[in-house]
């Protein structure tokens, strides 16, 4: 069973092998291929959960990979333990779900099967990235995730909002690549090896410490703030919803977004030898979380407020496993995989259904709609954190491990109140009151069925998923994930309580905001009116990198090219017209000088030639004087 | 086979005797012939692939035979790891440019019999361990490269000659130089590149410095490292395709070639010392290159640039000189680089030829107009930008964690090329294959069967190198273990 589980994403990749080379001229095959394939997966990462629950060992098959000495060896393999069961079952789960209601939303695409292929490389990359058992494996995945992500981003790359934001992404998260990649080398210089096992030891028999250990776990997360959007690259994720929304919900929700969360909790033994890396990590993520729910306050667009949320909901997970807390990050990221996922394609449903994303052109849809009603607000609830829903359980956990640091208590309490008011905002403005735009409203209708059962199945798993947390169970939810140090915050029905209070304190402010109308937004927008623009704005951020990066960066290239075409090439050009000038000087010295030379050599011979020649007269009588001449003067001389 | 190393060499150079005797105007004759002179050498690669004992740093397929014995001028072939692959390399991109040289209309007879030339000459490098036949081939192959960019070049093809031609014979007169000094160091007076290497225990520290100093000029002029690049983008954008080809995929080479054949084992005390400088001449290339790439309009130049990129590469893992992995990388970079750059101007080349217009700006939406070409395009474009699972990343990783440990800070600063490159790179696939159709890409025809397969033989390696590199490093690993070995043993 396990020692087969390297299968698991090789059933994708043949999908997408097959679907690219053979059969993407046929739609409904390549949908089947696909489908089928991450169905084999999906039940294969079930019985391989219970198998590892079961019997609390972890699992590893490795192969050498490259061996060139001790300067480069690298074996890579899979390992499997209760995180990778639980984080295959998450990724398995919502890649069938959001594969089977595209059926409904991708219907009529001319590019389906290619849609597809790309789907199958994603969910490849993606389970291959939880399964590996060393740095490197997993880098690889990471970027074929990222690969994966810049397609589907830009499926419809006719669109140029859509072609920018794929390139976005992709540059963006690989900015933070570099960080991975760095710390990546610092941890093999360090200690020789980039198996999870190997790094680990050495973390923990002080091989790898101090400050190099510090700044190679800081250069570490760099990957894990582009992938999992935090502050300061967070900005590529609300621009991915250019891509289809079903895909985003794979990417965005479950998946690719908490890749970086997956990292931090994998690799946590590392953060924990190094304080100063933790309380990093600890601060981007609570910072994360308040701008970005800060900004899903004001935003009218139905997917970017849920992109912000998602922002704001991997902060939670990053800063609490920042603060030690495993079992709290990796239970809430399966929790908000399932209702992030359900809101995600909720919201695909209703754009399906009035071809608009601005929430101030919906309202009272839920007479429309009722399916996608009811589990968008199962979803709401969960993540507003309502007993007994999934996301109450989770971000209990999320505050209980911030308990020892009263600043972030009050943060994450903050969050969440922020949270809740801005998820009901959104359900009260698209599902309920009256319809804002007759028209749309009219040709409003609920989704058909492909699409509306995967929703079900996931309102489902956002109400039951959290019962694993459940106090009575011995240790909860660490019991899934963490078998070898129990690590598990005790329940707190204390902090339950203030919790669940200042969720529904949210709820109730957005429904007397929205749904009462007994306070009108607009005049609050209007009284703080600067504080509005700037959360409208998203804080300037990407205004910011355009001025400060972007611009900057291309005049400088261009100044670059000048400097190789001018100046470098021009001393080239120099030295080469220099030769020429020298050669043509040459010339003329040549013709000049030497060439004078010789020639004022024969001139003068031939001159003196010309000259002498009036003695040769043939003339006695000249003869004779000449001589008679030269007697007289030898006799004078004498 | 005895004499392998002399057919591979010199049945192009037939090829291209026979080629001069075939009427002008059978233009398909001629490239029959062109054909099988290239694919015999390419099946004579198998053959010494096939008996290359990978388990030994000895030079194999040993030829030696008295030249000009009053001089000690021998001829002398043999092929080690560092040269196998490079001599397959060529034979297989000899192979592939002829057939993308089919199109060639003009002069036809004179083209493919400098274009067999060339390939002679270019073997004949990888494969010398005399001096004086190194040196021979090196400026034998200068000869049909001034031609072949001089009459079948582009607009600017008599500037571009001459100084590609002008550019790499002042280089060479620097390796004259510095092999008249060995010859006249040794006693008894020798050429041979062997017995050199031998000696290299007794050479002095200043000798070292000079011949080492003297030799770099001619390789980083060829490689080329900054600030020796810029006959590279007249060069490659001015020749015609299959020509830029080889440029990029072989001649390259030569430059990275000679410093692992002939400076670093001969001069390791230099070596040593010169390392830092050459990490730092690396980063700048892989930096500045991908910064001057992203303010191309061209595409055939900017393919030009990120090959200066790319290059910086291989000099950032060689500089790594203890490192089995920085050097192993730097072999891997050669062979991938000319893999992927091969295949880049090929692609190039392809909407050249419809389009008759290689401007960024003059296309958009090809990947709706032509998607088998655009598959195929974005393909080698990951394959260049380092995405994994292809080659180029197998290469920018083992140099990088060959080279960290020797030079951080400047391996670090040398890793932000991975994103410069993403960044120019998806620039030109933004403006030229999404977005809606625009400009010439209405103009353009698929990708024909020919050019498919000119270019499919060079995926598919860029993927096998990608997944499994163990296919190269285990042909390489020992005789770079001996490399490392003999740089470390002038201390």
């Amino acid at each position: 069973m396990l020692s087969y589980a390297w299968l698991i994403p090789v059933f994708p990749l043949c999908a997408m092998a097959v679907i690219m080379l053979l059969t993407h001229r046929n739609r409904v095959v390549s949908a089947a291929l696909s489908i089928t394939a991450v169905s084999i997966a999906f039940l294969y990462a079930w019985a391989i959960a219970f198998t590892v629950w079961g019997n609390p060992e972890v699992q590893r098959f490795s192969f050498d990979w490259l061996n060139l000495g001790p300067s480069m060896h690298i074996p890579i393999g899979i390992q499997i333990d209760g995180l990778t069961a639980m984080m295959l079952i998450v990724v398995t789960t919502v890649a069938l779900m959001v594969q089977i209601y595209s059926l409904g939303y991708m219907h009529g695409d001319p590019r389906f099967s290619r849609y597809y292929a790309f789907l199958s490389l994603f969910t490849m990359a993606m389970l291959t990235l939880v399964l590996a058992d060393n740095f490197f494996l997993m880098f690889v995945a990471w970027e074929l995730v990222g690969l994966a992500s810049y397609l589907l981003i830009g499926f419809w790359f006719e669109k140029q909002s859509a072609s920018d934001a794929g390139k976005k992404a992709f540059i963006t998260t690989r900015l933070g690549d570099l960080g991975f990649i760095i710390g990546l080398l610092m941890i093999y210089t360090g200690c020789g090896t980039l198996t999870f096992g190997g790094v680990f030891d050495a973390v923990k028999t002080g091989v790898l410490g101090g400050a190099f250990l510090t700044t190679a776990a800081i250069f570490l997360f760099g990957g894990a703030i582009g992938k999992s959007a935090q502050v300061p690259l967070h900005v590529w994720l609300p621009d991915a919803m250019e891509g289809p929304t079903p895909v985003w919900a794979v990417i965005h929700a479950a998946t690719m977004v908490v890749a970086g969360v997956y990292l931090v909790a994998r690799s946590l033994t590392i953060f924990m030898g190094a304080e100063t890396a933790a309380m990093t990590v600890a601060w981007i993520g609570i910072i994360t979380s308040l701008m970005a729910a800060s900004i899903g306050l004001v935003q009218n667009d139905i997917k970017r407020v849920l992109a912000f949320s998602t922002v704001s909901q991997l902060g939670y997970m990053i800063m609490a496993l920042g603060l030690g807390g495993f079992t709290a990050g990796t239970f809430h990221l399966m929790t908000h995989a399932f209702f992030k996922s359900l809101l995600f394609l909720g919201a695909g449903s209703v754009i399906h259904a009035v071809h608009t994303n601005d929430i101030r052109e919906m309202g009272g849809l839920h007479a429309k709609m009722k399916t996608t009603s009811i589990t968008f607000l199962i979803a709401a609830f969960a993540i507003a954190g309502i007993f007994p829903l999934s996301g109450f359980w989770s971000k209990d956990e999320i505050v209980a491990s911030t308990l020892g640091h009263p600043v972030f208590t009050v943060l994450t309490l903050l969050v969440a109140f922020m949270t809740a008011f801005y998820m009901f905002r959104l359900y009260f403005l698209t599902f309920t009151g009256t319809p804002r735009d007759k028209h749309k409203f009219e040709h409003a209708h609920e989704s058909p069925k492909v699409m509306t059962y995967p929703l079900i199945f996931l309102a489902v798993l956002s109400v039951v998923s959290g019962w694993i947390g459940l106090p009575w169970l011995h240790h909860g939810f660490s019991s899934v994930v963490y078998h070898h140090e129990p690590h598990h915050a005790e329940f707190h029905y204390g902090l339950a309580a203030i919790s669940l209070l200042v969720g529904l304190s949210g709820i109730g402010l957005a429904y007397l905001m929205y749904y009462k109308r007994r306070i009108d937004p607009d005049r609050i927008a209007t009284s703080m009116s600067g504080l509005y623009n700037t959360l409208l704005n998203k804080y300037y951020f990407d205004e910011a990198y355009e001025v400060l990066v972007i611009k900057p960066y291309y005049v400088m290239c261009q100044g670059w090219f000048w400097f190789d075409q001018h100046i470098i090439d021009g001393l080239v050009n120099g030295a080469g017209a220099f030769g020429v000038l020298w050669g043509r000087f040459q010339r003329w010295a040549d013709e000049t000088f030497v060439d004078g030379a010789v020639n004022g050599i024969g001139w003068l011979t031939r001159g003196f030639g010309a000259t002498i020649r009036y003695l040769q007269t043939g003339s006695l009588q000249n003869y004779a004087f000449i001589v008679f001449a030269a007697l007289v003067i030898l006799w004078i001389l004498r | 086979m005895s004499g392998l190393l002399s057919w591979m060499i010199f049945l192009p150079l037939i090829g291209a005797i026979v080629a001069l005797f075939m009427p002008k105007d059978n233009h398909r004759l001629i490239r029959g012939v062109a054909f099988v002179a290239t694919l015999l050498p390419l099946i004579l690669t198998v053959v010494l692939l096939a008996q290359y004992d990978p388990s030994t740093a000895e030079f194999q397929f040993v030829e030696k035979a008295a030249w000009i014995p009053g001089l000690n001028v021998n001829y002398h072939l043999g092929a080690d790891g560092i040269a196998v692959p490079m001599l397959a390399l060529t034979t297989l991109l000899s192979f592939l440019a002829a057939l993308v040289s089919f199109n060639i209309t003009k002069r036809v007879k004179e083209y493919f019999a400098f274009f067999l030339l060339l390939e002679t000459g270019m073997l004949g490098v990888f494969a010398s361990l005399d001096f004086f036949l190194f040196y021979v081939f090196w400026e034998v192959m200068l000869v049909p490269m001034y031609f072949l960019i001089g009459i079948w070049g582009g607009p600017r093809k008599e500037y571009a000659a001459i100084k590609f031609f002008l550019y790499t014979l002042f280089g060479s007169i620097f390796m004259l130089v510095a092999v008249l000094a060995l010859y006249f160091t040794s006693t008894p007076h020798s050429l041979s590149i062997i017995e050199h290497i031998q000696r290299a225990p007794q050479m002095t520290r200043g000798f070292q410095l000079f011949a080492f100093v003297f030799f770099f000029i001619a390789f980083a002029i060829k490689i080329p490292t900054l600030p020796f690049h810029t006959w590279l983008p007249d060069a490659h954008v001015e020749a015609p395709t299959a020509v830029s080809v080889l440029l990029a995929g072989v001649l390259l080479k030569m430059g990275t070639y000679g410093l692992l054949r002939i400076s670093f084992p001969m001069f390791p005390e230099a070596t040593r010392f010169f390392a830092w400088p050459m990490a730092i001449l690396g980063v700048a290339g892989i930096i500045y290159g991908a910064m001057v790439c992203m303010a191309q309009t061209d595409l055939k130049k900017l393919v030009a640039y990120s090959s200066v990129s790319h290059m910086g590469y291989c000099l950032v893992g060689m500089a790594a000189v203890g490192s089995v992995a920085g050097i192993s990388g730097c072999m891997f970079q050669m062979v991938s680089h000319g893999l992927i750059t091969g295949a880049l101007f090929t692609l190039v080349g392809v909407i050249y030829d419809r389009a008759h217009t290689r401007e960024i700006n003059a296309f958009g939406g090809m990947w709706i107009k032509v998607p088998v070409y655009s598959g195929i395009m974005i393909l080698f474009v990951l394959g260049s930008l380092g995405l994994p699972g292809l080659s180029g990343f197998v290469s920018e990783f083992m140099v990088f964690l060959g080279a960290f440990p020797y030079f951080k800070i400047t391996v670090a600063i040398g890793v932000v090329g991975v994103l410069l490159t993403a960044a120019y790179f998806l620039r030109m696939i933004q403006k030229m294959f999404l977005g809606p159709v625009a400009g010439h890409t209405a103009e353009l025809t698929e990708i024909n069967f020919r050019e498919i397969v000119a270019v499919t033989p060079l995926a598919i390696l860029m993927i096998a190198l990608g997944i499994y590199p163990a296919l190269l490093s285990n042909l390489i690993q020992p005789t770079i273990e001996n490399l490392v070995r003999l740089i470390g043993a002038g201390a």
